[in-house]
Parts: C-alpha cells; structure tokens; sequence
C-alpha cells in the first residue's frame, strides 16, 4: 500500500464534509424545539408527533409508496429483459436504437422527459380515450419508463461480467433455452434484479418533476407535497420528515452493504481454504 | 422498425396441436418475447413522446382542451414555428435562459470533475475495507432523496441559516453574506447533487487501472506527477467524458435546483420550461423550448451513448 | 543458508545484505544475502509466494526492505526511488501503455534523458533493429501478438541502457515453441550487451537453460545458489532435490564412512547403499540417499554386482514420451521408485525389454548418487 498524498487525503476529507454536514445538520435541526429553524430553542421531538398527525403528508406518502412498489416491479420486469437483450442476444436489426434509448433516460433532464410524457398522455387520450384523466396511474407508468433503463443497465453488467458458458454447459446438458434462462441466468442475476428493483422505487419515491407534470388532481406525491412547502422556507416539521427519511434509507443502504462485504468475505475465507486443502503436503515417494 | 422483425430468422414451427405455443416459445419465440416487451414499451413511452412534443411545438396555443391546436396547412405551420419560436429568440428570458443553464452547468461539470476527481482516485487507491467504506459513502447521497438534499442547503445558506450564524458568531463577519437566491447558491446545489454522478464512472475507471503501468513509467525514470500525466490521466479520459456528460447533460435542464436555491430574474432554462408550462399554460411555446433544449444536447449525449456502447463492447 | 564456493570470478555488482520484507505478520522475504556478479545472467527460482517477486521488486525500488539494504555498483540503494534507480524491469504482464505505439513505448524512458530529438529517434530505432520490430513502430500495443509484445517490453527496459535488467517470467505468457526461440534471444542480447539480467521463474527449465547461476527460494529464505550443474547434480537439500528434475529418495541411516563415500542401511531400499558425501556425517546420523530417475539402469537380468545399490522390483507402469520412457518400479517394500530411461534403439512395442509386470533389477553406481542430511525444520 503505498502512503497517499496530502492533497488526495485533504480532498477527500473535504469531500465527504461537503457531502454530509448539510444532512447532518438539518437532521440536528429536526430536534429543535424553536418554531424558527434556524435559533436553536432546546431539544424537542414535537415535530416528529405533529407529523404523524398531519393525514396530508401520511397520505402523501402512502401513495408514493404505492407508486414506487409498482412501478419498481415493472421496470425491473421490463429492464430485466433489456438487459437480457443487451448482453446476450447480440446483433439484431434496431439494436442501435435500442441501446440508446436505454441509455439516454439516464441523462435526459427531467423537465423533457415529465413535459413528453404528459403530451403522450393527453394525446392517446384524444386518440383513444385512454389513461382517461391523470394521477397515479400515469404517474405510475413515467416513472416505470425511466427507471426501467436503470435496472436495465445494472443487469446487462451483471450479465456481461457472468461466464457465459454456464448457460452453454446447461444447453449442453439439454435445457432448452428457456428453462436455461430460469433455471441458470434467472438465479445468477437475481441479486442485480435486486438492486435493481431497490434503485427502482427510490427513483420514484425521489421524483418531483415527471410526477410534477405526469400527475393530476388527487394524485400529489410525497415529494410534490414537500416541494410545494419547501418553496416558501425552511420548517422544523421538513426537517423531522427528512430525517425519517435519511434515516430509514442509510439504515437500508448500510445493511445491504454489510450483508454484501460479508458474503464476499465468506467468499475469500471459504476460497483460501480450498486452497490451503488443495496445498497440504501429498504423501511422496520413499 | 417494429418489434416482429427484430429476431433474426422466421421460421414458424410447422406442427400446429397443443405443443405449438411452446415450441414457438423454444425456438426464437422467446428471444422475441425477451426483446420485444422492452422494446415495444420504449418505443411508446420513451419515443414517440418526443415526435408528439416536436408535433406541439409547431401547434397554435388555443384556449381548449387540450390547449393547442395542430396546424392544418402548411402556411399555418411555419406561421407557428414563426411564433413559437420566435419568441425564443426574441425574449431574452429565453436565450440568456439557455445560455445560463450551459454556463452553469459547465462550470459546475468542471467544478465536480475537480473535487471529484482526486476522491475517486483516492478511493480506487486505497484498500480493501476502507475502499468499500468510502465506496458506500458515495453511493448513499444516491438513494437519499435529492429535493430533501437541496433543501438541507437552504438551511445552511439563508441569510438565517448555519453558515451565516456561524460567521457572524465567530466574529468573521458582521452582517450575514446573502447567500440564498444566487448563483452561488445554484452551484453550490449542483456541485452537491451531481458529484457522487461524477465519481461513480471515474472511480470504475480508476479502479480498473493497471498499477504496473503506473511502476513501469516510474521505473523508466518518471516522477510521480509526470507518470500521473503520462499515464494515468490519458487512460482516465472515458471515465473523466462518462462522468462529465452524466453532471453536464442533466444539470444543464436541471429545475429543482435554481427553483429553490436560484435568482428568479435569470432563470435556468429548466425553470423557465416548467413556469412556462404550469404557469403560462402554453404548451406549444413550452415544447419548443424543450425542442431546442434536446436539441442542444444531442451532442453530449450521443458522445456519452458512444462511450457507453463502447464500455459495453470492451467488456 | 549453504555457503556455496563460487566459481564467478567477476566484482560482485549487486549485493543484497541481510534483506527481510514483512507484510503485516507475514515475512515474504525472510533474511536473504546475496551476491550477484557484474554481466552475470541470475535467476531467482522458486514457486509461487517464495519471495522471489518481492525481492525483485526490492531491487526496483517499489518496496522497501524491512531491514537489510541493496547495494547496485558500490551504492546503497535505501530510500532510492525507482524513477532514480539504475535499473530496469521488465514486467511479467509487460505492462505496455496501451495509449501509446510501439515507438512511444520505447522511447518512453529516454523522455527523462538529456538527449535531443534526433538521438532519441535514432535510439529507439536501434533498440526496434534489435528486437526486429522496426516495421510495427506505429502500432498499438493491442495490435501485436504476444511475442512481440514481449520485445517491444525487452526493448522499452533496455532503452535507457541501465545497469541492471529485471525481468519478471519473461517467458511465461508465450507458448511453448516460442519461449525455447526467444530463451536464446534473451541470452544473446544479455551476451551481447553485458547488462547484468536477474530473472524471475517458477520455470526450472526456463532457469536452468537462461542462467549462469540460480538461486532456488522457498518460503522467503534462499536454499541454495550455484550453477544449474550445481543444483541439479549437487543439491543441498531435499527441498532442492525434489524441487528441482524428479528425484529418488531413500531414508536411512549411515553405517560406515570411507574414503568419501558413505554406506547407509535404508529398509525401504532392500540393499545396502553406497554414496558420495559432500558433508560431514559420522556413523548413526540419519540421511536420505538421492538418485535421479536417469541414472538408475533397469534390466531384468541381474547386473555384474549385487552387493550395493542394487533391487529387485516389478514394473507397476510404464510411461512412453518418445525420447525416454518412464518406469514405475514397485520394490518389495512397498517404496515405488522412478526409473527413466532413454529410448536410444528404435524398437516396436513387441520388442520392448522390459514391459508391464515385469520382475526387474534397479542398479546405480555410487557416484550417481548423492547423501543428504536429514531436512532441518
């Protein structure tokens, strides 16, 4: 290992402050007692009950979460197999095209994709009458639409870094090509799918401007009942439902990252143990 | 293209009888099933959406539902596009809008790369547990929801907020900076969110570096500095354009950002879209503006696509 | 460690004093001396996780000694850097910069030379003469086949000319006909321009036929340096007598010692057994008798003399490699022993002299064989 830089340590240490105090801080700031957020006015946990008292931000989180499981399980239906055809079906005609438009959602700034998406809606209503009206449902497909590349693009490198003879071999041995695909592929890319579900449903319970403009009456989501409070200020009652939110996602995000590092280590011990067998000293000649 | 030709050969199985689904299924049906679903549903959602915008951008606005009309001869049409957008040309909310969402989003592209670039290389250079650490440290602003990051900014960054009362407490200053409502602010916003985007495809990049090379130029007679130049630095360029495109793309139709950290007299385009649409309710002025905007960004994306697709084809 | 009597009668060039490298708690190089002669061609021989590597890394600069120091030409290399070293490698990946052509890959080091231009092109076209790549300058390195690969490696270590050329398994990544061509290559350069070469293998092959003297490591510490003569006829040790070719080994115990040869009883042999020593041993100390498999006659009729050296045992297989056959001869101890043989008739399978099953006489002479002490711990 060799020593690292100055400079290197000192960015890092910058960087990761500059990341993190400003989470922390307002979660310090979610326990203040004051009405004015930002005079400390002693400790309190008034605006966590308050919180859990106002039916708006239950309700609004409710329906998020109702979107976000939705949606999620679709794209991760949908960009599952894209990312099956991305890996492991090689050239075929519109390729290209399909390619890209499973990456361009990855970048397309949202005000053009959620101010597309409404146009499609409102078009196929005057055309065929269908979504008739807007709320969750549409809201419900644009975030599957966008997410559904995510999920794609986590399976194709889960797929893409696979050794691809494992489903030979099991072709070999006489599965047709869809019992392969349940018995062999399925399995091994079911912790990207995963992933890739989780990635799903926090990019919906994250978005604010598709749902923005995909949405209509009686369809406001979590971050569009924020957004339209955070507009006029800071308030301690944000504060308490940013912190449960940070919370429950660092929590997630850290077990998940735990169980991972100790499977892997599992992995190396169990890896350095076969080897050591492998290694021990063979009865020689006398 | 549709999505029956995109499997390769049509051979229908031959026997009819209850076995047929099945031995469609087992032959190419599958592969057909496996493409076409995907294909079909962003063709629908992700496509067409955008013919239909360009479609709106050269309606009439009209006071209907829905609020345009599609024009229905050719001179109504380029009238129009001489209407929708000309105003873009004409009012200066519109072009410095845009010229403001590309400054600002450059910037903030080289800013993240600067403050990026050094983390991502530490992280790839340290190891094991401590790697993995730091790696989640980044990874976590990812799934913490961005408008409630944005917002912790405007705690800190009000003329009440933490970094003020610190300053004037500390004695440093004695009037609080007005900080809120500023491009400051704006960058600072942008940097915050987009930095773990720009860290992410270099740490891979650097991570998957070959540290022989790095031995070899030092062992030919190269200093650090010069073997970081020589070396390291030229190989990184895909993962410095993956990360670039992926802060510079979105951050140039960014709204949530300048909405709630910004001026409101010099807008970012993003933030005059959505007025323009929620507040004007003039759909066809707002699809051309999003025209142009996609129009603008062809180019880095179709440079991300490319280093994309070649990413994928190295592998 | 055994001292062995050098017959190189150059300066010593590099000498490595008292070197230990640890890891954490893992010693990777535990307590090594070494000697290497000006212009000498040394190969560090061991198997994988012996130290060789990080010895050699030692020598470049990219690891510092725990304690112990290099010296390179009278100078103390401690706290050296490797961009300041007089030393070269050559890496086992070649670690070619993938960005750059051939030509910049060569030319890379002279970069940090006070030269001009015309004699850094005139340079790099030398060394490209030399290794034959002179048509493939503007090549990427993708573009080239693993041999060329190599030399545009052995071109871009030479360029600067330095003191000394590290080479890490130069030949490990090529093929088999391949490596015997570019072996001689390696050693015709080395001859040529008098650079001293240190090479490391896991190949005894490779080291015996590249290098003047080789040093077999195991587990950090050296076990014995000399000449491939040296170490194939002579070695010290078990260690070195398995690792190196197939050996026969018989555990025994001396009996009588006269006139330099050694009689040792060994139950597992079924017959006395008498051998050069090159060591001290007095009478009642354990030992193993070594023979190596080509130097045992096997016929099934009974040799001139049974008195020493000499058992009975039964083909139990029988290996056919075209140039010499291997036997497996069971004796009636149970012991198996190796026997090879050189296939110097030409004979079909029914003449065969000796075949499956068959009862046979093993006979050495003393001289083939060697004593070696009981393995230290």
């Amino acid at each position: 290992m060799q020593k690292r830089s100055v400079f290197i340590l000192s960015v890092l240490c910058f960087g990761f402050a500059f990341l993190y105090v400003p989470i922390l801080i307002m979660m310090a700031y979610s326990f203040n007692a004051s009405r004015l957020a930002t005079v400390w006015g002693g400790f309190s946990t008034e605006w966590y009950g308050k919180l859990l008292q106002n039916d708006q931000v239950i309700d609004a989180a409710l329906l998020s979460l109702r979107i976000a499981v939705v949606s999620a399980t679709f794209a991760t239906i949908l960009g599952t197999l894209a990312g099956l055809t991305l890996a492991r079906l090689g050239r075929f005609k519109g390729r290209t095209l399909f390619s890209g438009m499973i990456s361009a959602p990855l970048i397309m700034p949202d005000v053009i994709t959620g101010l597309s998406l409404l146009m499609l809606f409102v078009s196929l209503e005057t055309l065929i009458g269908w979504p008739s009206g807007r709320g969750a449902n549409t809201v419900t497909l644009a975030h599957i639409t966008f997410s559904m590349a995510y999920v794609a693009i986590i399976v194709q490198s889960r797929l893409t870094s696979m050794d691809q003879s494992v489903e030979e071999a099991a072709m070999d041995l006489g599965s047709t090509p869809l019992r392969v695909l349940w018995d062999i592929t399925l399995p091994i890319i079911a912790p990207a799918m995963i992933s890739g579900w989780l990635l799903a449903f926090t990019l919906s319970l994250d978005d604010l401007v598709i749902a923005s403009f995909t949405s209509g009456p009686g369809g406001t989501t979590l971050p569009m009942l924020i957004f339209s409070k955070v507009k006029l200020g800071v308030t301690p009652d944000i504060n308490a439902l940013a912190t449960i939110i940070v919370c429950i996602v660092t929590l997630g995000v850290v077990l998940a990252g735990i169980l991972m590092m100790r499977s892997e280590r599992q992995r190396q011990l169990d890896e350095q143990r076969a080897q050591a067998e492998a290694a021990a000293p063979q009865p020689g000649i006398a | 293209m549709s999505a029956q030709d995109l499997a390769a050969d049509n051979k229908a199985p031959a026997a009819t009888g209850p076995g047929k689904f099945a031995r469609w299924l087992n032959k190419d049906g599958w592969k057909r099933l496996v493409t076409g679903a995907p294909y079909l549903w962003l063709l629908v959602f992700f496509l067409a959406p955008f013919f239909i915008v360009a479609v709106i951008s050269v309606s009439a606005a009209a006071y209907s539902i829905p609020p345009f009309t599609m024009p229905a001869s050719w001179a109504a049409l380029t009238e129009n596009v001489a209407t929708n957008f000309g105003y873009l040309i004409d009012d200066a909310l519109y072009y410095t809008g845009y010229l403001n969402s590309l400054k600002i989003a450059a910037n903030s592209t080289v800013l993240c790369l600067l403050i990026g670039y050094p983390m991502a290389y530490g992280i790839a250079r340290s190891s094991g547990a401590t790697r993995n650490i730091l790696l989640l440290l980044i990874i976590l602003p990812f799934w913490t929801s961005f408008l409630l990051r944005i917002y912790a900014w405007m705690g800190l960054l009000g003329n009440n907020g933490t970094i003020n009362n610190v300053l004037v407490w500390l004695g440093i200053i004695n009037e609080p900076i007005p900080m809120m409502n500023t491009e400051f602010a704006v960058y600072v916003g942008i940097v915050y969110s987009y930095l773990p985007f720009m860290i992410l495809p270099l740490y891979a990049n650097l991570e998957r570096l070959d540290t022989t090379l790095n031995e070899a130029a030092m062992d030919l007679g190269s200093r650090p500095f010069r073997t970081f130049v020589d070396i390291t630095l030229p190989l990184s360029l895909p993962g410095i354009i993956a990360g670039s495109m992926l802060v510079f793309i979105p951050a140039t139709g960014e709204y949530v950002i300048p909405a709630l950290l910004g001026r409101a007299d010099s807008p970012m385009i993003g933030r005059v879209l959505f007025d323009e649409f929620f507040l004007n309710r003039d759909w066809p002025v707002a699809s051309a503006v999003a025209v142009v905007l996609l129009f603008l960004l062809v180019v880095p994306i179709m440079i991300f696509n490319h280093y994309n697709a070649k990413a994928e084809g190295v592998e | 460690m055994a001292e062995n009597s050098d017959t190189k009668t150059d300066p010593v060039f590099i000498r490595i004093e008292n070197v230990t490298k640890k890891f954490g708690s893992f010693t990777a190089v535990d307590n090594v001396s070494l000697d290497i002669g000006r212009g000498e061609l040394f190969a560090l021989l061991g198997g994988s996780g012996c130290g060789k590597t990080t010895l050699l890394r030692m020598l470049a600069g990219f690891e510092a000694p725990t304690s112990g120091r290099i010296m390179i030409d009278g100078q103390d290399m401690t706290g050296v850097a490797p961009f300041d070293r007089p030393v070269n490698m050559m890496f086992q990946s070649y670690a070619l910069f993938p960005h750059m052509s051939v030509e910049k890959n060569v030319g890379y080091g002279l970069k940090h030379e006070n030269m001009t231009d015309a004699q850094r092109k005139d340079r790099v076209r030398e060394l490209l003469d030399m290794v034959q790549l002179t048509q493939f300058a503007a090549r990427k390195p993708h573009q080239l086949s693993g041999g060329q690969r190599q030399r545009v490696a052995l071109a871009r270590a030479l360029a600067k000319s330095p003191k000394v050329l590290l080479l890490d398994e130069p030949l490990g990544a090529l093929d088999k006909k391949l490596r015997e061509q570019t072996q001689f290559e390696l050693m015709n350069i080395q001859d040529r321009l008098g650079i001293t070469f240190i090479v490391v293998t896991h190949d005894q092959e490779e080291a015996m036929t590249l290098a003047d003297r080789i040093a077999i490591m195991d587990r950090g510490v050296i076990r014995q340096v000399g000449t491939p003569t040296d170490i194939y006829e002579f070695p010290n040790s078990r260690f070195t007598a398995d690792f190196i070719g197939s050996i026969n080994l018989f555990d025994g115990t001396v009996a009588a010692i006269k006139a330099g040869k050694a009689r040792i009883t060994a139950p597992a042999a079924g017959c006395a057994l008498e051998a050069d020593t090159r060591y001290g041993l007095s009478t009642g100390d354990k030992v193993s008798v070594a023979v190596r498999p080509e130097k045992i006659t096997i016929s099934r009729g009974k040799p001139r003399s049974t008195a020493v050296n000499a058992v009975q045992g039964e083909v139990l297989d029988l290996g056919y490699f075209g140039k010499d056959s291997l036997y497996r001869v069971k004796l009636a101890s149970g012991a198996l022993v190796r026997v090879s043989k050189v296939n110097d008739q030409r004979l079909s399978e029914a003449d065969r002299q000796v075949d499956w099953e068959d009862k046979v006489w093993l006979s050495w002479d003393a001289r083939s064989a060697i004593v070696l002490p009981e393995e230290r711990p």
